[in-house]
């Protein structure tokens, strides 16, 4: 009876938060006195998830799955799960996870618990704590079936590295046309840029920056920081901005290590949605502005000021730390 | 085309949060209940279906007597009839099982819920529907056009867009851009008053499973003060050493 986990990737390689629901998963097992086992899709390197305590990965490659397709995956992990005996299964809760993690639970009969913040608070019963409220509040929450699914929030319980052996196995599963009903035609995607989702980095604008061809500096900062770039829904519902790019509580959730707000005032939708972020730093030129009440760090003044110095320091700030 | 809309009732996203009977419960005193807004865009896309392509329009809801205001607010918008399932929404597998008996039952062709409610934020009851009643699916939709019983939709990713071609019958589970935020509706006196008059039934749950509760809730710990500085050399020190993030 092992701790299954679904490790995702894109493009042959395994995504950050592929090790962070390993270490995740790592954690159950040592906690039930079990291992955990990783099922990857279309991965070379699959041996690295021994550094995170796996002890065992199935390799799935097969050429009908280099695209992601929650049925077909969704079908091809539950054969994992049967195969294993898998009581407890780790996901990650990237928007393809949360796609597929209720289609696995239907078949399932499993209670699942999307946005786990933390360790399980106790195995017997079995009770994680998770965001609710859109990040407003948590809850402590137990699941009562016999299998039972966990969507690990990104960034929040971290990577832990502990070394350990991972055995790799071939693994078949049967997917058949019936998987594919729902057909991928295009996929349009930014590609070598960091995303809100799994970005450490989030520079996000808002109505303060007074329109959309003010977003250089914006576009210019996260590029100095390797960052993603958002906004607020405002700028995204006056069309500035793609809606892809709205963070808040109808938006994108942020869990970035850092969040640098410019000219946001912070809505309570907007300041719900990027709160597990860990550092929050506002530039506002309202001091009343609700989101210094809500940020770490702040400065009062006008963004197209302190916006271009902050670019010029931290590009001087990367050439001697380079 | 049949389409059901499954409607969550919520609290208004200005709402502050709190807790009850120690920390055990939801504080609903002075909140203002309203319809789950991932479920709104969905209800107002609806709309276009039923005004363009001639489609009926139901929605469901699985709660106490005291959402139909809120599905009264549905009807003025201008779906046809309302089901209420006559249960508390314990948790999204329950929900579901819901749900699913009434569509079973209702042969409808596409069933919009929303990509997940902003209350208890499950994300769940959409998909596990398309298990339960073996139907296609398609989550964190923002597009959505029907032709005959083809399919064509576009689901957000994550730093991008996926164009998905599938087939009725189909759950989608939605959110903005299925429709945008001026086309949503608020129900005019007409509406209201036609609202009135339409069919809400009240049925009473089937059997069904409880898979998770929640038996505690937290609010988030209190945030320190805001540390000002007035100068971006001070603030990138702060950030390199205190903070360490960059």
């Amino acid at each position: 009876m092992s701790v299954l986990v679904y490790t995702e990737s894109e493009n042959g390689k395994f995504k950050k938060n592929a090790f962070e629901v390993a270490s995740y998963a790592h954690e159950i097992a040592k906690q039930m006195g079990t291992t955990a086992t990783a099922v990857s899709f279309n991965v070379s390197n699959n041996e690295i998830l021994g550094d995170y305590g796996i002890s065992k990965v199935l390799t799935i490659k097969n050429d009908t799955l280099s695209t992601f397709n929650a049925k077909a995956f969704s079908s091809s992990i539950n054969q994992a799960v049967e195969k294993e005996g898998a009581k407890i299964i780790i996901l990650s809760s990237s928007t393809d996870t949360k796609f597929l993690a209720p289609i696995l639970a239907g078949h399932l009969k499993a209670g699942y618990i999307p946005n786990v913040v933390a360790a399980p608070e106790s195995i017997s019963p079995f009770v994680v704590k998770r965001t609710t409220f859109s990040n407003k509040g948590f809850a402590f929450s137990e699941i009562n079936t016999t299998i039972k699914i966990v969507g690990v929030s990104n960034n929040s319980f971290g990577v832990a590295e502990n070394k350990v052996s991972a055995t790799i196995e071939n693994f078949n599963p049967t997917v058949t046309d019936a998987d594919f009903s729902t057909k991928s035609i295009e996929i349009d995607k930014v590609v070598g840029k960091a995303t809100i989702a799994d970005a450490d980095i989030v520079v996000s604008g808002g109505r303060g920056l007074k329109g959309p061809e003010n977003w250089g500096m914006i576009e210019e900062l996260a590029d100095v920081l390797g960052a993603a770039t958002a906004c607020s829904k405002p700028v995204s519902d006056l069309g500035w901005r793609p809606h892809g790019e709205h963070v808040g509580q109808t938006g994108k959730p942020v869990a970035s290590n850092l969040y640098i707000a410019i000219g946001i005032s912070g809505a309570i939708q907007h300041l719900a949605g990027v709160s597990s972020s860990k550092v929050k730093v506002v530039i506002n030129i309202d001091p009343e502005a609700p989101f210094f009440k809500a940020a770490d760090y702040g400065i009062v003044g006008d963004a197209f000021e302190v916006v271009p110095r902050l670019i010029e320091k931290l590009k001087e700030f990367k050439a001697q730390n380079a | 085309m049949k389409i059901l809309v499954c409607i969550s009732n919520v609290p208004d996203t200005t709402s502050k949060i709190n807790f009850t009977d120690g920390d055990t419960k939801f504080d609903t005193n002075g909140v203002q209940f309203v319809i789950n807004p991932n479920d709104e865009f969905g209800l107002t896309r609806a709309m276009w279906f039923k005004e363009k392509q001639g489609a009926t329009v139901h929605i469901a809801t699985v709660g106490s007597p005291s959402v139909e205001p809120t599905m009264r607010k549905a009807l003025a918008i201008g779906a046809d009839e309302a089901i209420r399932v006559n249960a508390e929404p314990t948790d999204g597998f329950f929900v579901a099982q819901q749900l699913a008996s009434i569509i079973k039952d209702g042969a409808y062709d596409l069933v919009i819920a929303g990509r997940e409610s902003i209350d208890y934020n499950g994300g769940m009851v959409p998909g596990i529907l398309s298990s339960l009643l073996n139907m296609n699916f398609i989550n964190t939709c923002i597009n959505l056009e029907i032709d005959g019983i083809n399919a064509t939709a576009i689901r957000e990713i994550d730093g991008g867009k996926e164009k998905i071609a599938t087939t009725l019958p189909l759950i989608i589970g939605g959110q903005k851009g299925l429709v945008q935020e001026s086309d949503l509706r608020i129900p005019n006196m007409r509406g209201i008053m036609m609202a009135r008059q339409k069919k809400l039934n009240v049925i009473e749950p089937v059997e069904a499973i409880q898979a998770t509760q929640d038996t505690k809730f937290e609010k988030p710990a209190a945030k320190g003060a805001v540390k000002l500085v007035t100068s971006v050399d001070e603030l990138v020190e702060l950030l390199h050493n205190e903070a360490k993030v960059i």
